[in-house]
């Protein structure tokens, strides 16, 4: 795969900030926005003044019911009079945020931007599922009533069918997850439970059932991103953003066999080779990967070449994946614990990363010594794929 | 610092309900119009680049790979091996449904089962939930279940099902 990015500056991320992770929250979004970019702020040790470009990711507006949420959501922001772009690719657009706010450091535009993502699952009635119908091909999908919840069953059923994978082995992520977010101080799900309990309980869309799926929520998370020249005056400890890739995939999914993420693949193959990185599995440390549903952190393992194709089950259940072994993945608690409000819960990834490698995720800290980390998020039809590898 | 709200407080706050009233008149194309009238006539077809050799189903107008018109209409058999098949309780609001919906994707014939691209369908397959439970659908032959030729009105619903054989 031939990638032809140049590169201008190096850039650090020096700050980072999250809200709480909560069903139904009283705040707008605009006010959750300011909440977690002033955080991010704070932990940089900057003023608004100081930021030159603003970077907004929200997926598709819908959900929170306000159309154009780029534009909305720039007051919270700290957007204005200054310039503003907003990323959105569903699922993916939280990384593709911290993506996006490299890009505008990496090519010399500007020295420091703030980006913010952001997202409200829960004002839409009766349920955020019913907006999903509208991500569906008009004529030739959405006939058949569609819900979202379908086509990751719909993938979790080939991966399992391809590679011989049990349903109780793909459990024990959210058992993992789960558990990992009783450490996380804003995660809305955290809890102990066992494979027994996601297995029994209710089926949405077999083989995924309620504990398979992640919750819905509102939340906000923030970074700063500062080029290498103006880092060090605000930090002793940057973190470098080493690599970042993204990718789309076409958008015809039953044309393609789903038992396999190449879009992620190749956003991988791409920050891999920024990077420097030749043999990830050795050279990863800590990984965050997209995980809304518990086989899909399976799924993108095997695609970040971190396991071989079908063997991450084998893997996590050896205890690899776990907060005290080779590869810690989703110490924060992931989607399935810490929650899901779409763009915020991907840059929620990318700050957890940015926290490890920094030494400050307190009790989510992996006990390991660890120097190079990865985040990677995912949407749309099962088409984008991003991914960030940073160091410190 | 942010304040969720529960269930039952909720209630307490004055809620603005909206409900958008938008309506679209889609546009089907050069390509899917041809498919839903083969729909019609009980055939399904796809465009080939001849390039590639790729068979797009649905049929595109333009190979995404190559970046060049696609080449010929084929047309493909309507039947195929399901890839996967799904059982769903829930409708699309998230009701709870009484019975499932079974819906799968189907990789239609001829093709090869190394193809990581092929002409492939995503609709109804007529099947029980036990079979999509322990999964013994999945790899089966399965033909459309075509609804009355007098009924077809150029639609994916003009393919009611699709059943094993």
């Amino acid at each position: 795969m031939k990638v032809n990015i140049y590169l201008n500056k190096r850039v650090a991320v020096i700050g980072a900030g999250l809200t709480l992770f909560r069903r139904r929250l009283l705040e707008t979004p605009q006010e959750i926005a300011w909440e977690a970019a002033r955080k991010a702020l704070d932990e940089a040790g900057l003023e608004l003044r100081d930021i030159d470009c603003v970077v907004i990711g929200s997926a598709p507006d819908a959900f929170d019911g306000v159309h154009m949420k780029g534009e909305y959501l720039s007051h919270g922001s700290g957007g204005i009079r200054k310039p503003v772009s907003r990323v959105f690719v569903g699922g993916a657009t939280g990384v593709m945020t911290a993506i996006a706010g490299w890009y505008h450091v990496a090519s010399g535009l500007c020295q420091r931007v703030l980006a913010v993502a952001e997202e409200k699952m829960s004002p839409s009635r009766p349920h955020p599922q019913a907006i999903f119908k509208y991500i569906w091909d008009p004529i030739l999908e959405k006939p058949l009533n569609p819900n979202l919840i379908w086509i990751f069953a719909m993938e979790m059923h080939r991966y399992m069918a391809t590679y011989g994978i049990k349903k109780e082995d793909i459990a024990l992520v959210s058992v993992k997850n789960k558990r990992n977010a009783l450490n996380n101080p804003y995660a809305q799900l955290g809890a102990n439970i066992t494979v027994e309990d996601v297995l029994k309980s209710e089926v949405l869309v077999w083989p995924v059932q309620l504990l398979d799926v992640s919750p819905v929520s509102d939340g906000a998370a923030a970074i700063v991103l500062a080029s290498e020249d103006v880092a060090r005056r605000y930090t002793d400890t940057p973190v470098w953003v080493e690599g970042v890739g993204w990718t789309l995939d076409n958008t015809e999914w039953p044309a393609r066999d789903l038992a396999y993420a190449r879009y992620v693949e190749f956003a991988a193959r791409m920050a891999y080779k920024m990077a420097g990185i030749e043999r990830p599995n050795k050279e990863i440390d800590v990984v965050e990967p997209y995980d809304p549903f518990d086989y899909k952190e399976l799924h993108h393992l095997e695609a970040l070449q971190l396991a071989k194709r079908g063997e991450a089950p084998k893997l996590l259940k050896e205890g690899v994946f776990d907060i005290d072994g080779d590869i810690p993945s989703s110490p924060s608690g992931g989607l399935l614990g810490v929650g899901n409000p779409i763009a915020a819960a991907g840059l929620m990834k990318v700050v957890s990363i940015y926290w490890q490698l920094k030494g400050t995720a307190g009790k989510m800290q992996v006990k390991k010594p660890v120097h190079t980390g990865l985040a990677q998020a995912w949407g749309d039809l099962m088409q984008a794929g991003t991914v960030i590898v940073m160091r410190n | 610092m942010v304040t969720p709200l529960k269930e039952e407080e909720l209630s307490k706050h004055i809620i603005i309900s909206y409900k958008p009233n938008a309506k679209y008149a889609y546009t089907a194309g050069q390509a899917q119009s041809k498919y839903l009238l083969g729909l019609k006539e009980g055939k399904i077809y796809g465009r080939k680049c001849n390039n590639c050799g790729k068979v797009y189903v649905p049929p595109k107008m333009y190979c995404d790979e190559c970046f060049r018109p696609t080449d010929e209409w084929v047309e493909v058999k309507d039947e195929g091996i399901v890839m996967t098949a799904v059982a769903s309780f829930i409708s699309w609001t998230r009701a709870r449904l009484e019975e499932p919906e079974i819906v799968g994707v189907i990789r239609l014939l001829p093709s090869n089962d190394r193809d990581f691209v092929y002409p492939g369908i995503f609709h109804r397959i007529c099947t029980s939930y036990e079979e999509v439970k322990n999964m013994s659908v999945i790899g089966k032959k399965v033909k459309a279940v075509w609804k009355p030729k007098e009924e077809r009105k150029g639609s994916i619903e003009d393919i009611q099902c699709f059943k094993v054989i």
